[in-house]
């Protein structure tokens, strides 16, 4: 097995664990890293590909990727935390009302 | 001119009006004052116009104002006072003007003093445009009018249900037959092409054969307004239910007036019903069933006016009969001295409860209904000048000479012997049976001992009350003059205006019978209720309950007419109305209820089923361009 398909079988690999994750924690903030394992996942497979027809694209768009997710990140995170201030808890089940 | 003849419509529309805005601040007397003044008016008007005619003019027209003018159909309020209206006019303002007078006394106090006189003056104008119309459609706008003011007076004391309930089935019952002569009046414009009695009497006059099956189905039409409206066959339940009404309103405008309406009209139309001999022979006959049928239901009714009630049913009877024997100046002459003498039997009725009412209030005895007479008697004694009043006008009834009854019932019968056996037979069945009802009133009423502290402590009425007794009286005496047999005046002054046959010679054998078939059944019923206590269970047998229905013909209707549409009322309101039309709105609310229900389950605020809906909406986005990618 090449490296390629290597790479892009973990990259799915990484994708699939994210989703589980989004789906099954009840915590925001795993959720949030979950989100993340799938931003990396998405990462990895486009640097992989990028390599492996030598073109400059893919990792072009990996630095969007991470400028992105450091923008999320710093929005995502002061919600969680103005929740938690609020709620007492991160759990997004309750998290049901449209309201504060 | 146009003013001057309409002024005896104009002055009772003035007195309603005066008491209508001005009436609140006014006392009783100003109040009866004005409404009697204006009837008053009306028939010195009336007068006036009487004694031009008499001095040669033809006829009074005059044209107000266009109504309907659409194509063809020209129609104006047009007024006609010709020899045939100037009667009825005489008749309607003259018996009006004593009645509002009796009126002033007998309402005294009531709570709706005021409106009742409104009424009773819209009554009297509306009446006015009903004989002085000079074609079909204002004569039906009067026509309408007068049934208005009857429903409004037969339940002017409308607390009590059972009055509201009367003044509807007069209503209702009018409406049936006004279906008839609403078409009649369609047919007469799609016949003639106009509603002026003018041109459709002399277009039916010039082409009568030609036009025979029209005429024939119009006079039918108009035959069944008639019935509505004068209380025929099959139609006459409302009136005994009328009664329900004040007292002087029975005798204005359920005696003497508004119920000879239909009699008026078929004189009127009189050429038309010349023209059409099946109906003439069918009109004859629902008459002379009408006298016998309502004639022999007053044998056997307690309440005093409803006695009275089933007469006048009776007597129209006789005037209906006339018409349809082309006897068109006898009915007249009858509804003449009928108006008289029914409207002086009404209101000595009247003072008669008035007084028991009176004698109620005096004994603080225990209620007992002043109309009933079981609970009379012996009231000759008290109240002389009612009685007399009453004696008079019920021997006029039975047709005894030399009073005005006598003469126009002589020459209905005479006319009958000619024209038609077997309505002569009716007739003079219902006459013995007419002389029989007016001795048991007469006995029970006026005879013996008083039966109840009511009849006992009964006075004698007022002025205001016995002055138009005694002027009707005089007239009910003296009203067969107008065609006494010699000379035959009224049959002179209604021949150029009235289609007519030759006068049957007056003979003295048959008014002799009669006279004595009136007799015997006065002295019947003299005799048989000479101890009236031992025949007040005579309505519970079978005979007795067939009569006191009369003649079952309510119950049949309410059997055949009204129970099943009660039922198909339930019908359309539980079935179709709740089940169907109800149900189809609740159940599109239901529907979209129960979806917004099953959809709701899906909003379910789950941060995580969300993204399990993301997830396999992408899944399936993605697995769509996958498969048709090629």
């Amino acid at each position: 097995m090449d490296t390629t398909a290597f790479v892009a079988l973990l990259s799915s690999v990484l994708f699939t664990i994210g989703v589980l994750g989004v789906l099954l924690r009840r915590s925001a903030l795993l959720i949030f890293m979950s989100v993340e394992l799938m931003l990396n996942a998405a990462n990895l497979a486009f640097v992989s590909f990028a390599h492996r027809w030598n073109q400059l694209d893919g990792q072009v768009i990996v630095f969007f990727v991470m400028a992105v997710a450091a923008a999320e990140v710093a929005v995502g995170l002061a919600l969680i935390v103005t929740i938690f201030r609020t709620k007492r808890s991160t759990n997004v089940d309750e998290l049901s009302a449209l309201r504060g | 001119m146009e003013l001057y003849i309409l002024s005896p419509i104009l002055f009772p529309l003035l007195g309603l009006l005066i008491n209508a805005t001005l009436g609140q601040r006014m006392s009783e007397r100003a109040i009866s004052g004005v409404a009697t003044l204006a009837a008053a008016a009306a028939f010195l008007m009336s007068a006036l116009m009487f004694g031009q005619l008499s001095g040669g003019d033809a006829r009074l027209s005059a044209t107000v104002a266009p109504w309907i003018s659409a194509g063809p159909l020209q129609v104006s309020f047009g007024f006609l006072v010709d020899r045939l209206s100037i009667v009825a006019m005489l008749i309607v303002t003259g018996i009006g003007a004593l009645i509002h007078m009796f009126s002033a006394g007998y309402m005294h106090g009531d709570p709706r003093f005021r409106r009742y006189f409104v009424y009773l003056n819209l009554f009297l104008a509306s009446m006015l445009v009903l004989v002085m119309a000079d074609n079909f459609l204002v004569m039906f706008m009067g026509w309408e009018l007068v049934g208005l003011c009857s429903y409004l007076l037969i339940g002017f004391w409308f607390e009590k249900l059972k009055n509201a309930e009367a003044g509807r089935k007069a209503f209702v019952v009018n409406r049936i037959g006004d279906v008839g002569f609403v078409l009649g009046l369609l047919l007469i414009f799609a016949t003639f092409g106009s509603f002026r009695f003018d041109d459709v009497f002399a277009q039916a006059k010039a082409q009568g054969e030609a036009l025979a099956g029209a005429i024939g189905l119009i006079t039918l039409l108009l035959f069944i307004g008639a019935t509505g409206k004068s209380a025929q066959i099959p139609l006459f339940v409302w009136l005994p239910d009328a009664m329900a009404g004040p007292t002087p309103v029975s005798a204005l405008i359920h005696a003497a007036t508004m119920v000879t309406a239909g009699v008026y009209m078929m004189v009127r139309a009189g050429v038309l019903y010349e023209l059409s001999p099946l109906t003439q022979q069918i009109v004859a006959l629902v008459g002379a069933l009408t006298a016998l049928v309502a004639g022999s239901s007053a044998l056997r009714q307690f309440d005093i006016k409803k006695v009275l009630a089933y007469s006048t049913v009776s007597q129209l009877g006789y005037m209906v009969a006339a018409c349809g024997l082309g006897a068109f100046i006898a009915a007249d002459f009858h509804l003449l001295t009928h108006a008289f003498f029914k409207a002086a039997l009404f209101l000595a009725a009247g003072s008669v409860i008035h007084g028991m009412e009176h004698g109620l209030h005096a004994a603080h005895g225990a209620h007992v209904d002043p109309q009933d007479m079981r609970h009379m008697g012996g009231l000759a004694r008290r109240m002389p000048v009612t009685f007399l009043v009453f004696l008079l006008g019920g021997l006029a009834l039975a047709g005894l000479p030399p009073l005005s009854g006598f003469f126009s019932k002589d020459e209905i019968l005479l006319e009958a012997l000619k024209h038609n056996v077997l309505v002569f037979a009716l007739l003079a069945a219902s006459t013995v049976i007419t002389a029989l009802y007016v001795g048991r009133q007469l006995v029970l009423v006026f005879a013996g001992q008083p039966r109840s502290a009511a009849a006992a402590g009964a006075t004698e009425s007022n002025w205001l009350m016995t002055v138009p007794l005694i002027a009707l009286t005089v007239g009910t005496a003296l009203a067969g003059l107008f065609n006494f047999p010699t000379t035959h005046a009224l049959t002179d002054w209604l021949a150029p205006v009235v289609p007519h046959g030759e006068t049957p010679k007056f003979m003295p054998e048959l008014a002799a019978t009669f006279t004595a078939l009136g007799l015997g059944g006065l002295g019947t019923a003299l005799w048989l209720y000479r101890r009236p206590e031992g025949r007040f269970g005579e309505a519970e047998a079978a005979l007795g309950r067939f009569l006191a229905g009369a003649w079952h013909f309510d119950a049949a209707y309410r059997a055949v007419v009204v129970k099943p549409f009660y039922v198909l009322s339930t019908i359309c309101a539980q079935v179709l109305d709740v089940g169907l039309i109800d149900g189809a709105v609740n159940g599109v609310g239901q529907l979209f209820r129960q979806a917004g229900a099953a959809l709701r389950s899906v909003q379910s605020g789950f941060v995580r089923s969300y993204g399990l809906m993301m997830l396999l909406g992408i899944v399936l986005a993605v697995a769509y361009f996958v498969l048709n990618a090629r």
